[in-house]
Formats: structure tokens, sequence, C-alpha cells
């Protein structure tokens, strides 16, 4: 399925905006995402599985707040980051 | 005979160094590398690296003066560190950066928000490093810092929260785990310190850890001389003696022998009106009796900037029985610096070279330890780190 990446992120996917990957939850997405731009995970989700502060996880425009959400193959993903602070 | 109770060691010192020296400056918006001449008068700034990343410590492995090692985060990414074989020309990621295991399912487990010290290991050990993080975890790594592991013997000790206070006790940035020693007689035997929790030691690589805290001072507990609860600031071993501790703490500037186990408190020589409070401590590479602080304010609500507005240096050279002002060259008033834990380094030249960088933006170098210090680089972003390495 589609992905959409936030610029803070894109110097892993070669600065590709939009990726593909594939899971059927929300988390399964996200480890096939790291398993091809390694190291993008774990600047959104913690080791605990907890998506971090600032960043938002959205599904067909609906914000999704755990990894265990489900997904469809014709569903999109966007991922966005809550940019603030001096 | 020197302080330190041991002669001093001319025939085996090690010698001088003599050539160009890097500062690897950490800041809340990147990091930079200053290179300097042989003669350690002229100075280039190289970057920005990671632009927008808040960068807690760089440093370059003293072992093959080749791997560098960057703990970053952005405000809004999770943390990692970077990896650098040449000197900052190209960079790769860690495969698995400091993370604390996940807990079991209905556990609250805990969460690494920044690596905040980087140390490399023991000389018989190439390729290790440790890692201090905030809240306090230390973590260890056998590649040259591509993955790192739990160190469980600390992370898991059941003491830790009781050693610790717990989340909420810690600096304004977080709780930190700092200053990660070695004997370079020994890689089993390492000392730790946290703010909050105090200084600990191990002699068994990191497997069991005591508190070593006797004699200093935690005034803002209710029991001021507690086993453990301190706030060091910043904890130096010297290389030649290493029984012979030093820690700028919150409570003030201590020395310690380690046979005796007991710190003195060597800042109440320090003029009254400045104080014994700040956060760097920097140890002659050469001569374990003489020592750098940097005072700040640390009166009322804690200011944490020059006292006075005056900023200086401060040297001692027989182990803290005096102390003497160094500031020329520094701002003479209305400068109010605050120099962070990690943010003052010594060269391994003759003289020694005193480096610090200001939460300002500014670093100041002394090539004749701290005689006189000139401004090398200013309106970087707010300065963590400093380190100075040999090239």
């Amino acid at each position: 399925m589609k992905v959409l990446i936030p610029g803070p992120l894109r110097s892993y996917t070669g600065e590709r905006r939009e990726v593909q990957a594939a899971g059927s939850t929300v988390g399964e997405v996200l480890a096939d995402l790291d398993r091809r731009y390694p190291g993008i995970r774990f600047r959104m989700i913690d080791e605990q599985d907890g998506i971090r502060r600032h960043i938002r996880i959205f599904v067909n425009g609906g914000q999704v707040r755990a990894l265990d959400a489900p997904l469809r193959a014709a569903d999109e993903v966007l991922i966005f980051q809550a940019l603030s602070g001096g | 005979m020197p302080r330190s109770g041991r002669r001093r060691p001319e025939t085996f010192l090690p010698p001088a160094a003599a050539g160009p020296v890097a500062l690897l400056v950490a800041t809340r918006k990147g990091a930079f590398i200053l290179k300097s001449d042989r003669a350690r008068r002229a100075w280039k700034t190289a970057g920005p690296h990671f632009l927008g990343h808040t960068t807690h410590h760089a440093m370059l492995d003293p072992r093959d003066r080749r791997t560098l090692l960057v703990a970053a985060r952005t405000g809004h990414l999770g943390p990692t560190i970077f990896r650098s074989g040449d000197l900052g020309r190209s960079w790769k990621e860690a495969a698995r950066p400091p993370a604390f295991p996940k807990a079991p399912e209905g556990a609250k487990g805990r969460v690494v928000d920044h690596t905040f010290w980087l140390a490399p290991g023991h000389a018989s050990e190439p390729r290790v490093w440790y890692a201090g993080t905030s809240p306090q975890g230390l973590f260890r790594s056998e590649d040259s810092g591509d993955t790192w592991t739990p160190v469980s013997g600390f992370n898991d000790h059941p003491m830790v929260p009781k050693w610790t206070g717990g989340e909420q006790d810690g600096t304004p940035d977080g709780p930190k785990l700092h200053s990660i020693l070695i004997d370079p007689r020994d890689p089993a035997h390492m000392y730790i310190g946290m703010s909050s929790g105090g200084v600990f030691e191990s002699r068994d690589q990191g497997r069991d850890w005591k508190p070593l805290n006797a004699g200093c001072l935690a005034d803002f507990l209710p029991d001021p001389h507690p086993e453990y609860g301190h706030d060091p600031h910043c904890v130096r071993l010297h290389p030649l003696a290493p029984d012979v501790l030093y820690q700028q703490n919150h409570c003030g500037i201590y020395r310690m022998e380690r046979a005796q186990g007991r710190w003195e408190r060597i800042g109440l020589a320090m003029p009254k009106q400045v104080g014994d409070i700040g956060f760097p401590l920097v140890l002659h590479p050469r001569d374990p009796d003489t020592a750098w602080v940097f005072p700040m304010d640390g009166t009322q609500v804690w200011p944490r900037t020059s006292p006075g507005g005056k900023p200086a240096a401060y040297v001692t050279r027989n182990a803290g029985k005096t102390w003497k002002r160094l500031d020329a060259g520094l701002p003479k008033n209305q400068a109010w610096l605050t120099v962070k834990r990690q943010a003052m380094s010594a060269d391994a030249h003759q003289p020694v070279g005193i480096y610090l960088g200001t939460t300002s933006g500014e670093v100041w170098a002394s090539t004749h330890e701290g005689a006189k210090w000139t401004c090398i680089a200013r309106h970087l972003p707010q300065i963590y780190a400093v380190e100075a390495a040999e090239l």
C-alpha cells in the first residue's frame, strides 16, 4: 500500500515522499517499512511500541493511535510530524 | 611528592601530542568540527552535521583516531547514533541504537529519550563503546557503535529506581547517566555518574554496582549525607593515576583516593564569592594533581551563569589545596556564560590546550593551560559538548 513519508524522514527513503509497504496492521506496515529503509521505524516508534510524541499516523484521513490498527491493501497511510518549538 | 600519593611518573609519561587538534562540538542544532593547524593558532569550522538534530555528544575513538560517534535526536524524532570512519565526510546510522528491552505485556517499559554520553571502551577491547542515556541507562556496543545492547546488570538492577529516584529526579533536560569511566588497568572496573543518583562502581564489567558517595554532600535531600541520590555533574578518572577520582558535583568540587573510599571537598579552597558549583571538570593529561573547573552561580534559584557575569576558569595544580583564577582574554563583565558538563575539554599537547563551549554558542580556546583565552568560534547553536581529539 501507499505510505506517505514526512520531510524529516525522507533521508531514509532516498528523499521519496511516497513509498510502498505491506502489512495487515499499522505495526506490520511500519515493520516492512523498516526492512526496506533500515532505522526509520525507531525514529517514529519507541522500544515499547509507543508512537513517539510528535508523530501522527493517519489511515485514509483518520488518525490511528495504536500499532494494531487493521489495514486493507487499498488503504493509504500518511505519516505526519507535528513540528514545533524553537 | 604529588598529593596523589605516588611519585610523578616522569619516566613513563605519554609523550605530548604535537599534531593538529579537532574539537568535536555537539550543539542543540547539529554538530560541528573545528580543526586546528599544528600550532593550534588557526581554526577552521566544518559543519553543521545533522543540522536540526539535538546532538548531545560527539566523540572520536582515541584508540583508532578514526571512529567518530555522534549521539543525536531531533525534537520530534527518536534517538539514534551516527557513525563516521572519515572524520565526518560520510556517515552511517547505527543499525540498533541504544534502547531498553520491550516490557512484558501489561508492564510499563522504559524508553530512551536520548543518548547523553559516549565513552570508548578499554584499550584491550578496541571495538567496545559504552553509552549513557536519559533516563539513566547503560548500553554497550562491541562493534564500534553499530549495535547496542543494554547492560542488564545496571539497567535491571533492583535498586535502580531507588538509586535514581525515578524519572522525575533529574536535570531540566531529563535524568542522565554520564561519566562512564573505565579503569585503564582493568576493563571490568568501571565507574558511572548519574544525575541524579550519584557515583557508582562496578568491578565485574557492569554485572553489579555499588554506590560510591561517602563524604559527598546532597544538600537538596532531607538527609544531606545519603548513600545515594547525589548529583555528580562530571566525574573524571586520571589515566596515569586511576585510583584518583575527581568530580564537579551539584554540591561542590570533590576528590577521592579510591583506597580511602571517601570524597574530600577540595572546592572549599575556592574563593568564597565564586563558590565551587559548576558543571565541567577537566584533568591534565599528564599530571593527576592538575584540574580545571568553570564555576557557575549556584545560589538562590541557580542561575547557572558565570558568577557576577565575570566568567573564569579555575585551576588547581596541587590536587585541590589551592586554586588560581584564569580569566585573561575572557569578557570582564556582563558575560553570563554557561558551560555544560561535557563542554570543557583538554588536548594532549604541551602546554595543554583547554577548550570550552558556551550555551550562547561560543568556543573559547587556550593553548597555554588557561593562562589566556581566545574565542575561536561564535554564533553557533547552544553548545552541549566539546571534545578535543588529536588527529
